[in-house]
């Protein structure tokens, strides 16, 4: 055994004294091939990552959503649907929601728009973790959630009509912040300028980057809505059991509803970050085929140098076997370095950069990039499969066309004349 | 006689070499999975926090891909827009390269 | 110590380029005894060098070693046998580029995973004892063509070979570097070794402490 291991030395010794001899195609094949790695691990991490913290923080979505459909697409839905849905058994409280997209020229990025939920917010006052604490009140007691002139606070930023409450996203892109004046153009063409009440926090950036909250009244104003129309409604039913009944009852009620249930929206987030789909994937794993497919040509292509040198060593006394062995380290050298240098800086980079690297991807066309630190969530399935084909196919590769080569006999090898 | 060759011989053997790199290596990475594991109870009050402003208001949709509405609420998209057409939604770059279409669609009733 | 019988060796069989390298030999080579095989181009030298060291096997007959028959033995047996018993010097030094004199000395003991400290003072103690000590740690590119072949001589000796096997050691030495090969030999014998050379140089073949000259002609011995 100790044989083993000190022969196993000296052959990687060998091996990478052969590999230092052309530093500069070596060391380019692995910068290559850690790239490669590096691309495809981070892609990975970011994607479960963002997947575990989905599932996390969605859990508290509404529990169905109402749109309206016309023609194939999501139309302002009106009021009267609110007292139809409430008739509904099962249902134990409807609200309307405002909400909508601004797409802001001078920054080239899109925001989302939204009024929050008036009275009845169920938001749980005693979980409140210590930064932001949410206080309504109203003014004029009780009132229909389409009606009501609720005054919403967050963090000590208090919406009235004239202001809105930034995401930390916008605050950023457009460098401003509390007190500034943001304009906006209404649907008539009239400029309308809001005072920044605040600002949402820099760590919940990944839900509310691109929020602007702004009042049911100026939000109608802004858009031209009128009051008998809202975006779209969210339910609230008795029984979690029962979602899925209501939601049918809802679609037979109102046959242009489209009822989205909270265990979809889950589900959408759970599968369409799964990273076997998508095309980062599908063009690096291209690239690695390419890469192995590369190193089985240069193995099974000895130059006429290599074949003497494998001569060589047949002829001082090497076997078939000690030539094969030698082989494999050249190729787990490289991968081995390449996985564990490429997988390191891929955590890093995802875990601590913010995954800078995306950053262009993720952003698109918009200029709205949302800047946030991930959770570091890492499936350790998806290491060892990472492992085995990053690997694998390479050492592979670099082996089996060897096969011929290093069978030549010494007495051939013998033969050599001349360099 | 070459700085290199003189400092291999009076120091360290290549796979010496080779085997401290690896073995930094899977030290490295391990620390970076306990990393993880303890990043995960250090940052729950971060969680927590957005998980709130999802319920306070009513949020269906992380805020990734605010290039249109349709990558922007993924779950709310309607059913005949963009980002629905299959496979793997890849004509939709760059959103497509890292995310599928919603579960909703590739599935059908 | 090594007896080859009725050795035949027929290169590409089968093929128009069929041709017979040896016809029928019949050799006996003593222990501790400087034999050099001598004839022209195309005799066979060569040939019957491979066989007698285990390079290769014949294609009829048999060959013995110390009074065991090694013709069918399997090639990881008889690679075991050779590395132990053989030490081979070529032609040309045949040194692996790139990599320094004490790297390539040490070579064909790496399969045998000797402990590298002992390794090391072996391929020191040979490179000393033929002046070249000094070379350690350059690079094979920088020796002469003397040191180079010195070089090559030491790494035939790692693994304590009790038998040394020379494929025209002197073609590309000078007068004088081709007296001190002579001068290595003799102390081979001295030791105890065996040495088998082929060679087509005088200076090698009638050389005082040559005991056998065996001639080869056409894949043949001559009488």
């Amino acid at each position: 055994m100790r044989h083993w291991i000190e022969k196993q030395r000296y052959i990687i010794d060998f091996t990478i004294s052969s590999l230092l001899r052309r530093k500069v195609k070596n060391f380019g094949l692995l910068a290559l091939y850690t790239l490669i790695v590096f691309i495809l691990a981070s892609t990975m991490f970011f994607t479960y990552s963002i997947k575990k913290e989905a599932s996390l923080i969605l859990k508290g979505t509404p529990e169905i959503i109402v749109q309206k459909i016309v023609a194939g697409r999501h139309d302002l839905l009106p009021v009267s649907y609110i007292d139809i849905i409430k008739k509904i058994r099962g249902v134990a409280a409807v609200e309307s929601r405002l909400w909508g997209y601004y797409y802001d020229g001078l920054v080239s990025a899109n925001y989302t728009l939204l009024t929050p939920p008036g009275n009845g917010s169920s938001a749980d006052h005693s979980k409140s973790s210590a930064k932001t604490t949410v206080v309504e009140s109203e003014s004029g007691g009780q009132q229909q959630a389409d009606k009501s002139k609720p005054l919403f606070e967050l963090g000590g930023a208090v919406l009235e009509p004239g202001t809105i409450i930034i995401g930390n996203g916008i605050a950023r892109l457009r460098d401003i912040g509390k007190d500034d004046y943001m304009p906006f153009r209404a649907f008539d063409g009239n400029v309308l300028n809001f005072r920044i009440a605040g600002t949402l926090s820099s760590q919940s950036e990944l839900v509310s980057s691109d929020l602007i909250l702004i009042t049911g009244e100026d939000f109608k104003k802004l858009f031209g809505i009128d009051n008998n129309y809202v975006t779209d409604v969210t339910v609230a039913v008795n029984n979690p059991s029962e979602i899925d009944m209501v939601a049918s009852k809802i679609r037979k009620v109102l046959p242009e509803a489209r009822p989205i249930s909270r265990v979809e929206i889950l589900r959408t987030y759970d599968s369409i970050f799964n990273w076997r789909g998508g095309m980062m994937i599908v063009i690096f794993s291209a690239a690695v085929l390419a890469f192995v497919i590369f190193a089985w040509d240069k193995a099974s292509g000895l130059s006429a140098g290599e074949r003497r040198e494998i001569g060589i060593l047949k002829a001082v006394g090497w076997e078939t076997s000690d030539v094969i062995q030698m082989k494999f380290w050249e190729g787990a050298v490289i991968s081995l370095t390449a996985f564990f240098t490429g997988v390191i800086l891929a955590y890093v980079h995802v875990f601590f950069t913010g995954s800078i690297v995306f950053g262009p991807a993720l952003k698109g066309w918009s200029n709205l990039y949302p800047n946030f630190e991930l959770t570091p969530f890492v499936n350790l399935e998806q290491l060892t499969t990472l492992f085995f084909l990053t690997v694998v196919p390479y050492t592979v590769a670099t082996i089996v066309p060897i096969w011929r080569a290093a069978t030549i006999d010494p007495d051939s090898a013998m033969r050599f004349t001349g360099e | 006689m070459g700085l290199r060759g003189f400092i291999r011989i009076a120091i360290m053997r290549n796979s010496s070499l080779f085997f401290i790199y690896i073995t930094s290596g899977v030290v490295l990475l391990s620390l970076l999975l306990v990393h993880a594991f303890f990043s995960e109870s250090a940052r729950q009050p971060v969680l927590e926090e957005k998980a709130m402003l999802v319920k306070m208001l009513k949020l269906t949709d992380l805020c990734l891909f605010t290039e249109a509405r349709y990558t922007r609420h993924l779950s709310q998209a309607d059913l005949n827009t963009a980002f629905q057409d299959h496979p793997m939604s890849l004509e939709h770059f760059p959103s497509g390269s890292f995310t599928q279409p919603p579960e909703s669609i590739r599935k059908f009733p | 110590m090594i007896e080859l019988m009725n050795v035949k060796k027929v290169f590409n069989a089968g093929n128009p380029s069929e041709f017979s390298a040896l016809n029928s030999v019949n050799l006996f080579i003593e222990e501790n005894q400087v034999t050099v095989l001598k004839g022209p181009s195309g005799s066979g030298k060569t040939t019957l060098l491979s066989i007698v060291g285990c390079m290769s096997r014949p294609t009829a007959g048999r060959v013995k070693l110390k009074g065991r028959e090694i013709t069918s033995l399997p090639e990881r047996f008889l690679t075991d046998i050779r590395r132990k018993t053989f030490g081979f010097i070529f032609q040309q030094p045949n040194l692996i580029k790139g990599i320094s004199v004490l790297d390539n000395v040490m070579l064909p003991a790496y399969p045998l995973g000797e402990k590298r400290s002992h390794l090391k003072v072996k391929a020191m103690k040979g490179l000393s004892q033929l002046n070249i000590g000094n070379k350690a740690a350059s690079k094979v590119e920088w020796l002469s063509g003397g040191e180079a072949q010195r070089a090559s001589i030491v790494r035939a000796l790692i693994n304590d070979p009790h038998i040394i096997i020379a494929d025209e050691p002197t073609a590309h030495l000078d007068t004088k570097l081709s007296y001190r090969f002579m001068e290595i030999i003799e102390k081979f014998k001295a030791e105890g070794k065996t040495v088998i050379i082929t060679s087509h140089d005088p200076l090698v073949y009638e050389s005082s402490m040559v005991d056998r000259v065996v001639n080869l002609r056409d894949g043949q011995i001559e009488n």
